[in-house]
Order: structure tokens, then C-alpha cells, then sequence
């Protein structure tokens, strides 16, 4: 079923193939964020109740989204490297994680940045945030995990039993406002369901939560790119690769 | 797929349900009391599932709505007090300190507090709640959705002239 994949288990076929991704996904991506973001923040109508202070969301929106969008990537690479150890796929695992921490991280700060003049408090304890946090503290144990051993096998291993167990969270950050009380407001955008946003508003947002998960996925591709080009330094398409310089 | 792969799917397959399953046991069971959290109505008749009534002194966190014409605000201090309602009885809740910028009669607020009698809260806390509906000034008048002593209006129109 999977024979056609087979010729990319070969490092330098996924370095070539995943070079012309990078290309596409590093544009777009940046391309997207510019102009979502501009139109975002300075082009659409203020909110008839937050007032401007509602354009964050064309920032937390999308990094919130991708947070949780690349840990079941995260998760789904450690579940393919773990049943049929591939190892490019343990790679890719510890490719995303940083990236995606830092995506968690940037939601968090979006939030609390917005929370502030709108809710009257940086921080509350609520089961959306509370959830949200746990995903940045699986992240950072993913991270951890993986250079604890000195075995980069073992690390690989390990990191992705913790990347595996934790994507339980995603769902429950997911649903968090629907099944408790919670502070923080329901999903305005839903893949179901027609957007609770004014449509003046809706495109930036739109194209932002793309361009965001372009570069998430661009920046993942690059660091897996550097560490196959570390990890393969000897062998001799390394080499070739470098004397074409690309 | 070959044995060992084929044993290798079956386990982690069985850990992963196995632990999905505990969990949201773990979780449906807290839905009730993740947080120590009433509504005004619940506060006065019990909660809904086990009638329970809040004790005069314990510590809660209240969510309703303010009710429109109940905002009195000390001349001298920081001291407010409101009523708070959802589809029952009304709660009144008094709050020294800055209240955030959304909150406003007709508005959905969470306040953390202390019983301090039957219909009474001291709050240390109040937190002004959203929707996720999100329209600008002109489109909210159109479909109705004005709040009577909101932001709307004069300072809106200012920010949205590009």
C-alpha cells in the first residue's frame, strides 16, 4: 500500500523533496502573514464591543490553532517512528517540537496580552488556558526527553511515548469551553459551522491561520533538513548537496 | 506488515486507548466540579443535579449577567454593587476595586468571592466575559446588538475611519 513512499526512507531523496516543500511553504507562509496580518491590524472595522482591542485575535487565533495542529503532527510522526521505526520520522518529531513550544508559548502571551483589557486579568485558572499550558509543558518534555539520553535512539524512543500519551490534551483543549465554565469564549472559527464573525473581518483571520500553519510547517522542514545534513555529514551525497549549494 | 510491527501497533494501540479511556472517565466525572463555580439561581435554589446551596463564608465563583439599572457605584471609593442574574432569582454582588472595560449593564461577568449572606457575595474578583461573535459598530446596530451604555457609538467610529 505504502511502496510509493519507499524511496523517500532514503535521506537524500527527503532532503530534495522536502527542499521544494520548504520553498513553497517559507513563501506563501511569509507572504500570507504579511498580508493577513496587515489587514488584520489595521484594516478591518473595530469591534462593536472590545473595540480595537478584539485584532489580537489575528495573532492568537492562528498560533493557538497551529500550537494544537502541530502536536498531533508531533504525534502522529512518533506514532510512525515508533510502530515501523522509521527513524525519519523519530527526526521530524524533534524537528516540530521546538517550533511548535513556541507557537504554544506565543498563543499563551497573545492571550494574556488580550486578556487584560478585555476580561480585566492577565491570568485566570480556566480550564482553556490551564489546558493550554500543559500543551507547553508537553512540548518542553518532548524537547527534554529527547536529549536526556545519551542514546539518541533511546531519546527518540522515549520522547515519543510522552508525544504520543500527551495528544489525550488536544482534545480536551479543544472542547475545554464546552464542557466547563469557562472565562474564555467559544470557537469562532469551526470547520462545521458558518464563523460567528463579521465576513469584513474574517478573511485576514483566514488567511492567517494558513500562513501560520505554512510556516510552522517550513520551519519544520528546515531544522529536519539541517539535522539529516548533521547526522549524514560522512556520506557522500552530503557532500554533493553542499557542492551544488542547495 | 511483519510480526513484530504487527505487535509493536497492537501495543501502543492498547496503551493509547486504554489511557484515553481512563481519562476521559477522569474527566467526566469533573465536569460537575471542576470549580466551585453557581449561577445566581443556584445560588439561592441549590444546584441543579444535587441541590446543593452554597454555605455563608465558603469561597465561590459566581458567572450571570449584570442585571440592566443595577449598578450603584460609591461616591467617595472604589465600592460597587450590582445585581446578577441568569433566569431565576437576582444575586447582588459587591466589589471594591477596578472593574474591567467590558463590564457594563446587560453584560455576562465571573466574579470570585465570599457568601457573605443567602443573596449576597463579596467579590475579591470580577472578570468580564466575551462572546466569540465578533461584528464592527455598524453591523451590530443593524442587527440589534447594542449595548445601551457601551463603547459603541462616538469612540468607535473614530477607530474604525480607514
Amino acid at each position: 500500500m505504502f511502496k510509493w513512499l519507499h524511496p523517500y526512507a532514503k535521506s537524500e531523496n527527503l532532503y530534495r523533496l522536502s527542499g521544494k516543500f520548504l520553498f513553497w511553504f517559507g513563501w506563501l507562509g511569509t507572504i500570507g502573514a504579511i498580508i493577513g496580518t496587515i489587514w488584520g491590524l489595521a484594516f478591518t472595522p473595530a469591534d462593536y464591543q472590545q473595540g480595537d482591542s478584539f485584532r489580537i485575535i489575528y495573532l492568537h487565533v492562528p498560533t493557538a490553532m497551529m500550537s494544537m495542529s502541530g502536536y498531533l503532527g508531533m504525534a502522529i510522526a512518533a506514532f510512525i517512528g515508533t510502530v515501523w521505526q522509521q527513524r525519519h520520522a523519530d527526526m521530524t518529531v524533534i524537528a516540530l517540537a521546538p517550533v511548535g513550544a513556541v507557537y504554544t508559548f506565543l498563543a499563551l502571551f497573545t492571550g494574556a496580552v488580550w486578556g487584560k483589557p478585555t476580561w480585566g486579568t492577565y491570568w485566570v485558572w480556566d480550564a482553556r488556558l490551564t489546558s493550554e499550558l500543559i500543551l507547553l509543558f508537553l512540548y518542553l518534555g518532548v524537547i527534554a526527553l529527547y536529549y536526556a539520553y545519551e542514546d539518541k535512539r533511546s531519546g527518540a524512543r522515549a520522547a515519543a511515548i510522552l508525544a504520543m500519551v500527551g495528544v489525550i490534551n488536544v482534545p480536551i483543549i479543544h472542547y475545554s469551553v464546552v464542557w466547563w465554565n469557562s472565562l474564555h469564549q467559544g470557537a469562532t472559527v469551526t470547520v462545521f459551522e458558518k464563523p460567528k464573525m463579521d465576513s469584513s473581518m474574517l478573511w485576514p483571520l483566514l488567511i492567517n491561520i494558513v500562513a501560520f500553519g505554512l510556516i510552522l510547517g517550513a520551519l519544520t522542514l528546515m531544522r529536519l533538513r539541517n539535522d539529516l545534513l548533521m547526522k549524514e555529514g560522512h556520506r557522500p551525497w552530503v557532500k554533493k548537496v553542499l557542492e551544488e549549494g542547495r | 506488515m511483519n510480526p513484530r510491527r504487527k505487535k509493536r501497533l497492537a501495543t501502543t494501540l492498547a496503551i493509547l486507548i486504554g489511557l484515553g479511556v481512563a481519562v476521559g472517565f477522569v474527566l467526566f466525572s469533573m465536569t460537575q466540579n471542576i470549580d466551585l463555580f453557581y449561577t445566581p439561581s443556584e445560588i439561592v435554589n441549590g444546584k441543579n443535579e444535587t441541590g446543593v446551596k452554597p454555605q455563608v463564608g465558603q469561597r465561590l465563583r459566581i458567572g450571570g449577567m449584570v442585571v440592566p439599572g443595577s449598578v450603584e457605584r460609591d461616591e467617595q471609593s472604589l465600592q460597587v454593587s450590582f445585581g446578577l442574574i441568569d433566569t431565576g432569582p437576582v444575586v447582588t454582588i459587591v466589589y471594591e476595586g477596578i472593574l474591567p472595560d467590558l463590564f457594563r449593564e446587560g453584560q455576562g461577568i465571573v466574579a470570585n468571592g465570599v457568601l457573605r449572606d443567602a443573596t449576597t457575595i463579596e467579590a475579591f474578583e470580577v472578570l468580564a466575559k466575551h462572546d466569540e461573535e465578533y461584528m464592527p459598530p455598524d453591523v451590530a446596530e443593524a442587527v440589534g446588538k447594542v449595548h445601551p451604555n457601551g463603547v459603541g457609538g462616538d469612540k468607535q467610529n473614530q477607530g474604525s475611519g480607514y
